[in-house]
């Protein structure tokens, strides 16, 4: 029987009077492709941030592969295997798409050398290379960050979140602010990539065609609560859902 | 860039500095010696900044560690005798780098204004301390010997700044520069740069931010301090106004810009400039001097905001 590899118990969030997670039980089996959906507000990046120790939840218990993990840092649910990409790309708008990758595989790969000791050097700049042809970055090798076109940030951003080879990783919103016609591209080239670095994932999106096409399972939240989960079928199709999440889409602002 | 930046490229020009500091030594006259070590000690300094700088941070007050250094060089000669200028630059180091690591818990955690202002109070209490305080020479400071190494004495007749002083301030910032561009291009100055670019990608690649700030802010401090013992040595003397008062820690900031963070070579060329500049204005020109500072900071920030050193990116048809 696979392992289950992340379990929330009973998770809760408040922010003042605004509920972000309520009694939140969500339990993700290795290999799985879970995609969330949920309205805007409805608490899927809160979500994430308390499952990354970017927030701590007011109640509740955070387990991956049976530890508790509830209160740990953002550092510590790396180190455990958790990684993440960001509804808005959290790069390092400074330095290129190579320096970028050679940063994160410098500080964070399996190849970096011990902290005091130089680190361009072949087996740092071979993975920075790999990662970027893995995600089909290579041809922007050269340009800034902040001058990328919005797909390639996003792209950037799941690549630097595999640097390390996660256990599990999150996706915010991976195809928000790519064209509709480039989406299927783009998600299908990501999913890829995850399979064959054999990364549990759990990816929330808006577009429904999206979450059919590529979600093993999908979890509903509404309001903080899951509203429902199970089959993509199954979900998509349930009443609630449609008149809670489905019907209100589409076109929202991007958030933080 | 600065992260593709060849390490043995500076390991080679850091070996050829000081071959030919050292030959040069019989042909320099007494003032430019000086002038050369002396600015080999406050770029120490200004290095520390750079390391900082690297990590978007700046410190009002390094100060603290230069007259942390100076005075723990100072303090050993007068009460313990020492007088082995490597025991001295041991000293200091240690000294900055056990209250850098201390009050480093408390820096740690900011950034920006916050950051420069923290160290800019710490200087000024450090200040008011070795002012009042009897024991420590108050506001008269402490007179420093000839150094000696190792067992080696140098003729007093000499002069302060023998060969044996010299050259163990150009082996020994060599040394320094070296390492702490090992260190700029090693996994923690990797981190410097993810502080200074997005602290929340850098804490999701598994780093401590603050962990990362800490260690350059120690390391900033030992090199202020190494800095602060070179110059006791060569001056002689050490007092709190020449070292913890906070017109001293602006100097080194200034420094700092007006060399550029692009290369550890550039603090050295910067405060040797400072220097000059500052010897022959004080002669010629007594009174203009605060605005020569005013208008050369002017003109840095205007026309080369990377410092000196980015002219020679330029030259070499780089960009900055
Ligand atoms: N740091 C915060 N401080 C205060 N309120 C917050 C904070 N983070 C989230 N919230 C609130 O919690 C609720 C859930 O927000 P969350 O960002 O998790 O929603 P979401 O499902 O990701 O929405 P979207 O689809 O817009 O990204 C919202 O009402 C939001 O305003
Ligand atoms: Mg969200």
């Amino acid at each position: 029987m696979p392992e289950v590899l992340l379990e929330t118990r009973s998770l809760g969030k408040r922010f003042g009077a605004v509920i972000a997670a309520e009694d939140v039980n969500v339990s993700v089996t290795a290999g799985e492709i879970v995609g969330v959906i949920g309205a805007n507000g409805a608490g899927k990046t809160t979500f994430c941030n308390m499952v990354t120790g970017y927030l701590t939840p007011d109640l509740g218990q955070i387990l991956f592969r049976g530890k508790d993990i509830t209160g740990c840092t953002v550092g510590e649910a790396t180190e455990a295997g958790i990684h993440r990409s960001f509804q808005i790309p959290q790069l390092f708008p400074g330095l290129t798409v190579y320096e970028n990758l050679l940063l994160a595989v410098g500080v964070f790969g399996h190849r970096r050398p011990p902290w005091w000791q130089p680190l361009v050097r072949p087996e740092v700049e071979n993975e920075a290379t790999a990662i970027m042809e893995r995600y089909r970055i290579a041809e922007s090798a050269a340009t800034r960050v902040d001058r990328l076109p919005q797909g390639v940030r996003k792209l950037l951003d799941i690549a630097m979140a595999m640097v390390g080879q996660p256990a599990m990783i999150l996706l915010d919103e991976p195809t928000s602010g790519i064209s509709t016609k480039e989406k299927f591209d783009v998600m299908g080239n990501v999913i890829d990539a995850l399979r064959k670095s054999a990364a549990t994932v759990l990816f929330v999106e808006h577009d429904m065609e999206v979450v059919g096409r590529y979600a093993d399972r999908v979890i509903a939240f509404r309001e903080g609560r899951v509203l429902a989960d199970g089959t993509p079928r199954v979900v998509l199709e349930d009443p609630a859902v449609i008149e809670h999440v489905v019907g209100r889409r589409p076109g929202h602002p991007p958030d933080a | 860039m600065t992260l593709l930046r060849s390490v043995r490229l500076t390991t080679v020009g850091i070996t050829v500095a000081t071959v030919v500091l050292l030959a040069l030594w019989p042909l320099l006259p007494a003032w430019a010696a000086h002038t050369v070590a002396v600015s080999l000690g406050g770029g120490l300094v200004v290095l520390g900044l750079l390391i900082l700088i690297r990590f978007g941070l700046v410190s009002f007050g390094q100060g603290l560690f230069f007259a942390i250094g100076g005075y723990a060089a100072a303090l050993a000669n007068q009460f313990l005798g020492i007088t082995d200028m490597l025991v001295m630059s041991v000293a200091g180091i240690a000294s900055a780098g056990a209250v850098a690591w201390a009050l480093g818990y408390i820096v740690r955690g900011h950034r920006g204004i916050f950051f420069a202002m923290l160290n800019l109070a710490f200087s000024m209490i450090l200040f008011g301390i070795l002012a009042k305080t009897v024991v420590l020479g108050s506001t008269d400071g402490f007179s420093v010997g000839v150094p000696t190494l190792l067992g080696f004495a140098p003729d007093p007749e000499a002069g302060r700044l023998t060969f044996v002083l010299f050259g163990f301030i150009v082996i020994s910032t060599a040394v320094v520069a070296w390492w702490v561009d090992r260190m700029l291009a090693s996994p923690i100055g990797y981190a410097g740069q993810g502080v200074r670019e997005n602290e929340l990608r850098l804490r999701y690649l598994g780093v401590s931010a603050r962990g990362a700030v800490h260690i350059a802010y120690i390391a900033a401090a030992k090199l202020a301090a190494l800095g602060g013992v070179f110059t006791v040595l060569l001056i002689g003397h050490v007092t709190p106004e020449d070292t913890a008062y906070w017109t001293k820690s602006g100097e080194f900031v200034f420094v700092a810009i007006l060399g550029g963070s692009g290369n550890v070579a550039a603090p050295f060329i910067a405060q040797a400039v400072f220097e000059l500049v500052r010897t022959f204005a004080l002669q010629y020109a007594p009174d203009a001097w605060q605005m020569l500072l005013g208008i050369t900071l002017l003109l840095v920030i205007l026309f080369l905001p990377g410092g000196l050193w980015s002219l020679a990116d330029r030259l070499r048809g780089r960009d900055a």
